[in-house]
Order: C-alpha cells, then sequence, then structure tokens
C-alpha cells in the first residue's frame, strides 16, 4: 500500500441518484497507468469525472494520497490532479500557450498573473510534449493530435502527481496515437505520476497499461495486469461481442465468418492464407483450411474464419491423422485454393496433402502463392 | 518526434510576444481613454445651445474662460448629470453584455436580448405607478432595487429555459419574447395612467438619458463602480470558465458561486442601467465584440475594464447623436444604439457560420 496514490473503495458512482457504477475497488500507484476498458456507454467517463471531483460519488470513496477526495480543498487537489477530458475546450483569440498557461491557475494570484517561474514551467511542459514550435499558433487552428498534446502540457503545468484522461487518443490517427501513448509513458517514468485513463483501442491499453479495470454490467468486472485480463476470451465477454470475434492473445479482431458448410479448402501456413480468407470473408465464401500448427500466423485468423480448420498443437508432429481429415475436407469442398508449396521437413503432410489435391483432376484447384 | 508540419510555423520569443501585447493592451486603453474625455467634452459643449470648449473647461475649473450664468446651469444641471449617466450606465452595458454572453457561453446574450432589460423596466413602472399614484417619490435606489427585483425575475425565466433549450439561438427568441411580453405590460400601465407625472415614463420607457439629476448619478456611480470592481476581481475564474465548465473546475474553480455570481452581477448592472435610462438596445451585445476584435484578445482582465470604457463611449457617442441630430427634437437612445448596434450583431453571426464551414 505505500506506493499507492490513489484509491477507491466501494465506490458507486452515478447521476441523481441512478447508479451507473456499483462496488468499484482499485488503486493506482505512483507512476502506474491504469486503463479502464469496457464498451461504450459502461460508465468509463462517469468514473474518471467523479475520480475528479467533478461528481459525487453516490457511496463508497475515494482516496487521493491517503485523504477521502471529499476533504481536499479545491486548490489544493488542483495542484495535485490534472485533467485531459473529451469535453471540448472553447478558446477564443488563445494561443496555445495562453492553453497551457491556463494550467497555473492553482498557483497563480488573484489576478491570475504569470510570475517567471509560472512561465519557465509553461515553456518547460510545452517542451516535454513537443508543442513548443507552435505555441504561437490559434488553438483552434491545429490538428487533433496538436490538440491533444497541448492539453496534456497544460495538464503537466499543474504539476500533478495523477493525470485523468478520457479517451485521449480516440479521434487521433495512429501515428498520433503512439506518439501520444508513448510520450505519456515515458512522462510517467520521469516524473513518478500516476495516470488513469480510459481507451478503447485494446491492442495499445493491453501495451501501455501497468493493470487495467475493466468496466462492465454495472461494476468493475476485473482488475488486473494485462496479461490476466487478455486470455480465455473475457474480452469478447465484456463487450458481449456476438458478430465477429477478437483474438486477444494476438489483438486479432476479425468480421462475422460466412455462415454454412465449407465450399473451398485453402491449403495454407506460414502467413500464406491470411490474404485469401479475408477474401472468401469478403465474397461471403465459407472455407476449410489446414494443416495449420497452432502457433502458425494464419491460425488466428484461420480461427475466427474458417468454417473447419485442421490443426494441432505446436511441438507434435503432423500425422496421417491431420492428413486424413484434410483429404476428406478437399473431397467435400467445391474448390482447393493452394497458397503455398514448399513446405520444412516439419510439416512433410502438408506436402503429401498438396500431391494429393494436384492428382484429383476432376478438380479445378488454383495455386494462389503470395501476390 | 518533432512534428515537420510544425516546422513552418513561426516561431517567436515567448516574453517578446508578451510584450507586443502589453503593448498593444495599452495603446488601445488609450485610445479608448481619450475618445472618452473627447466625447465627454463634446457632450458638454454641443447641444441647442452650443457652448465652446473653453467655456465648458472653465466651467469645471480647467483655465479661466468667462462663463455666462446660462451656460453655467446648462453644463451643470443638464448636461453633465446626463453625459455622466452615458458614461457610467454605458460602461454598465458593455460590461453586463459580457458577462451574460460569458455566462451563456452565446455570443448574442445582452440585458436587452435575454428581455432582463424589458422585465427590469415592467418592475420600475409598476412601483413608479404605484408610488406616483399614492404622491410618494421613489429614491434612486428604490428603482435600483425595484428594477432588480424585476431583472432577477426575467433571468430566473432565461435560465429556466436555458436548462430545456439547447439550442442558443432559442434561449435568444425566447428572451426577446419575454422582452415583448413585458414591453406591452409596460405600456399598458403608462398608457392607463392618466397621472401627469406618470407621462414623463413614456420617454423613459424607451430609453433616454435624459432627466437624470444628480442624486441619480451619485447611486448609479457607486453601483457601477463597486461593480467594475467585483468583475475585475473576478477576472480570473472568469478565464478559466470561458474555456469550459469541466476545465475550469479541473482548476479549483467553484464553477457553481462563479455562476450565482455572474448572474447576479450582470442583473445588478442591467437593473441599475434600466432604473436610470430605461431599456437601452444593442449596447451590450455589440460593445463586447468591438472591443474583442480592437484589443485582439478575450483575455477577461483586459476585456472587463475594456467592455465598460467601450461601453462608454459607444453610450456617449449615441447619446450626442441623439440630442443633436434633430435638435431640439430627442431621438430615443435605442434608436440610435440600434443603428450601429445591429449591425454588428449581423456581422458577428455571420463570421460565426463562416467559422463552422
Amino acid at each position: 500500500m505505500g506506493s499507492c496514490y490513489l484509491q477507491t473503495r466501494d465506490l458507486s458512482v452515478g447521476y441523481h441518484k441512478e447508479p451507473v457504477l456499483q462496488n468499484v475497488t482499485m488503486e493506482v500507484g505512483r507512476g502506474e497507468i491504469l486503463t479502464l476498458i469496457g464498451p461504450n456507454g459502461a460508465g468509463k467517463s462517469t468514473l474518471l469525472k467523479s475520480i475528479a471531483g467533478q461528481l459525487k460519488p453516490l457511496a463508497g470513496g475515494i482516496y487521493l494520497d491517503g485523504r477521502e477526495l471529499s476533504g481536499w480543498d479545491r486548490q489544493e487537489l488542483a495542484r495535485c490532479m490534472a485533467v485531459v477530458f473529451t469535453d471540448r475546450m472553447h478558446t477564443e483569440l488563445m494561443t496555445c500557450k495562453d492553453v497551457v498557461a491556463g494550467g497555473r491557475y492553482p498557483y497563480t494570484g488573484r489576478f491570475g498573473i504569470l510570475s517567471d517561474q509560472d512561465r519557465s514551467i509553461v515553456s518547460d511542459s510545452m517542451k516535454k510534449t513537443h508543442v513548443s514550435e507552435i505555441r504561437d499558433r490559434d488553438f483552434n487552428k491545429i490538428s487533433d493530435g496538436q490538440r491533444q498534446r497541448v492539453l496534456l502540457a497544460r495538464a503537466l503545468c499543474q504539476q500533478p502527481g495523477i493525470i485523468l484522461l478520457d479517451e485521449p487518443v480516440s479521434h487521433l490517427d495512429i501515428r498520433y496515437q503512439l506518439e501520444f501513448l508513448s510520450m505519456l509513458q515515458r512522462l510517467v517514468k520521469e516524473s513518478g505520476m500516476s495516470v488513469i485513463m480510459s481507451l478503447h483501442e485494446l491492442e495499445l491499453a493491453q501495451r501501455v497499461s501497468d493493470r487495467i479495470l475493466c468496466i462492465g454490467n454495472g461494476t468493475a468486472e476485473r482488475f488486473d495486469i494485462p496479461q490476466k485480463i487478455f486470455s480465455d476470451g473475457y474480452i469478447s465477454g465484456l463487450f458481449r461481442i456476438e458478430t465477429g470475434s477478437f483474438d486477444e492473445e494476438n489483438g486479432v479482431a476479425e468480421l462475422e465468418k460466412a455462415a454454412g458448410p465449407p465450399r473451398v479448402f485453402v491449403l495454407a501456413g506460414s502467413g500464406s492464407g491470411r490474404d485469401t480468407y479475408h477474401r472468401l470473408q469478403r465474397e461471403g465464401i465459407p472455407f476449410a483450411t489446414g494443416i495449420l500448427y497452432t502457433h502458425d500466423l494464419d491460425y488466428p485468423v484461420a480461427k475466427a474464419l474458417a468454417a473447419e480448420v485442421v490443426s494441432l498443437p505446436s511441438g507434435d508432429a503432423m500425422s496421417g491423422i491431420q492428413l486424413e481429415e484434410a483429404k476428406k475436407l478437399v473431397d467435400e469442398c467445391e474448390r482447393v485454393i493452394v497458397c503455398r508449396d514448399r513446405f520444412g521437413p516439419w510439416e512433410k503432410i502438408n506436402g503429401e496433402l498438396l500431391a494429393y489435391i494436384r492428382k484429383k483432376e476432376d478438380r479445378k484447384y488454383l495455386e494462389n502463392f503470395h501476390g | 518526434m518533432q512534428d515537420r508540419k510544425d516546422k513552418t510555423a513561426p516561431v517567436n520569443k515567448g516574453g517578446k510576444n508578451s510584450d507586443n501585447r502589453i503593448t498593444r493592451d495599452i495603446i488601445c486603453f488609450v485610445i479608448l481613454g481619450v475618445l472618452v474625455l473627447a466625447l465627454l467634452v463634446c457632450n458638454l459643449g454641443l447641444g441647442s445651445v452650443k457652448i465652446p470648449v473653453r467655456a465648458v473647461l472653465g466651467s469645471i475649473g480647467i483655465g479661466s474662460a468667462e462663463v455666462s450664468d446660462t451656460a453655467r446651469g446648462i453644463l451643470w444641471q443638464i448636461r453633465m448629470p446626463r453625459a455622466l449617466a452615458a458614461f457610467l450606465l454605458g460602461g454598465a452595458l458593455g460590461l453586463a453584455g459580457y458577462l451574460l454572453q460569458t455566462f451563456f457561453h452565446n455570443p448574442i446574450a445582452g440585458p436587452f436580448v435575454l428581455g432582463i432589460s424589458s422585465g427590469a423596466k415592467l418592475a420600475v413602472a409598476l412601483v413608479m405607478v404605484f408610488f406616483l399614484g399614492g404622491g410618494i417619490r421613489v429614491s434612486s435606489w428604490g428603482m435600483i432595487l425595484a428594477a432588480l427585483a424585476g431583472s432577477l425575475f426575467v433571468m430566473g425565466f432565461v435560465l429556466v429555459m436555458s436548462r430545456h433549450v439547447s439550442n442558443m439561438a432559442m434561449l435568444i427568441v425566447s428572451g426577446v419574447m419575454i422582452g415583448y411580453i413585458c414591453s406591452a405590460i409596460t405600456d399598458l400601465v403608462v398608457t392607463f395612467a392618466q397621472d401627469a407625472d406618470i407621462v414623463n415614463l413614456h420617454n423613459w420607457s424607451k430609453g433616454s438619458f435624459s432627466g437624470i439629476t444628480w442624486e441619480n448619478v451619485a447611486v448609479m456611480a457607486a453601483v457601477t463602480v463597486v461593480s467594475l470592481a467585483w468583475a475585475v476581481c473576478m477576472a480570473k475564474p472568469v478565464g478559466a470558465y470561458l474555456m469550459g465548465e469541466v476545465y475550469a473546475a479541473s482548476v479549483g474553480v467553484s464553477v457553481r458561486r462563479l455562476r450565482v455570481l455572474l448572474v447576479l452581477l450582470s442583473s445588478i448592472l442591467a437593473a441599475c442601467i434600466t432604473a436610470f435610462a430605461g431599456p437601452v438596445s444593442f449596447v451590450g451585445i455589440a460593445v463586447p465584440h468591438l472591443v474583442k476584435k480592437l484589443f485582439g484578445t478575450a483575455e477577461p482582465l483586459v476585456m472587463i475594464p475594456a467592455c465598460f470604457m467601450g461601453g462608454s463611449v459607444f453610450c456617449l457617442f449615441c447619446d450626442l447623436l441623439a440630442r443633436t441630430l434633430f435638435a431640439p427634437t430627442e431621438l430615443s437612445i435605442s434608436t440610435v444604439t440600434a443603428v450601429f448596434g445591429a449591425p454588428v450583431v449581423i456581422v458577428i453571426m455571420l463570421n460565426r457560420r463562416k467559422e463552422r464551414g
């Protein structure tokens, strides 16, 4: 508990006495990133607003640095906690630097005039988030990616112990997403501050978070390290994925597979079949594929999209059992697509399967090597 | 990690840039100050009786020009209180407009369009008719209190409306409607009040700076100066509030308290204006925008005093025209302010559309 900076105990949050989330118990240590994941409307933003002190908790407690949040004075709290929320910031005739300087509010005097020290903190914060170059640009005329970094600089200006971010990368393209989260990760490591943020980008959440809080079904379903959360099909359950699939181990999201018995057999492996699987899915043709080791690059996609997969665990030797199974499927299908014709010594059986396919002259087959 | 696009942006040294800004602020304040003084002198000198500038200055103790008793009487009893009223109430209007625009995050808010002035007018008319009918004179403070009650009543209505309509155009329309209702009732009250004293109400209910006494000036000076000082002290939280309530709260602003103060302060200002000059249109909307354009900043610490001075300039100028254009016939002040203020509102709306693309 020594390093715990913010925690909640049996917290219930919501609007107008209607709880959105109940019994949330979690904690985040100094220098840790905690990520909230969960379906739309599950209450991630509501939880963040409550932790920020902008929404009164309905029950339970929030403790910042060991003290109940309601016992904090506004100004004192503003010096310990900063936010980057999804609410649009309204500015008029304000440069990026003016917006960042707004973060000094809890430190300036009655009229909000910046001291030299304030000014140097403002320029330091802008350097840290790489926005010094645009300091004199109008805040309304910069890109989404720049805007998020300016808001982060503003939050840093408050010299907080913890920053709350609500979907900070949702409107950014992949380059800015990676840039923003890398920046955040570095700042956390350098300064030892804590971060609580919500993310919709699951694969990024899995990588950036020290711990993950899963919000669903009106409560914090799980609170654990990413490895534990992203396993055993839990994510599909959390988001109630009904059409398509999400493979947590590999971070692979696939659309709904074509229904019905397989009409095409795809001979694939070593990543040669993925494009073909996707093409068949787009055309709505159910297919079977094999013979794949479960560690094969093709396997996660095959598992998500194929009607049948002939597979075996890695480490086992391919044998006649898989061959017979595959031959049966080849016989049942109208067509065969061959994605590769060279096989390593550990998958000679696939070579035998190819020979079998080529021998069946009554059947059209397509050789579809890379490209 | 550096953004390549960013590098094309002009790079200024931070210090130099903020120096430029302060210089511009000072220049603009000096311009406004000179305009206020020049217009005050014009207002004192011009009218159906022309009084030369030297005589005007002489009568207030600057220089040693001879001043006739008639001129002295006109200056001290009529023009000076009137000019000071235009100065103080104009400032109050500019400031009230700025505070309301801040509160509603709405660029075309103002005491007149939201119906607050009309509410104050109705309350004052009712009180005056009631007391004058009973032969009792109403003091300046009594008028302000009545006006405050009226403006708070309408403000309450507008606040309830603002909770139900998220569209800011609808908010303005509802404000204009309640303004019309209040004006209609006022007209009814004034029309059916036969008393000769009350006939004067007719001028007032259209908006005019005429008939202001020194006692009125003292009271309005007290109210507006205190309100201005109060507003200046609120500049810091107002600046944070302008960016959005969530962000204001996150840096430690008590948003609820600030909102109450904004409502209260703008209602007091609107009440003060209406109690003495009746409803004056468009100053509250137009001045903050003109001032913002002039200064090139929306920083409240600058905007608050600047809107006050801008309102003063606007009203002194408009009152000068109202008195002199068709002298000896006097125009109502709103006639003149509308001519100059309404185009500003139209430009604002066109610009907003452009910004939204």
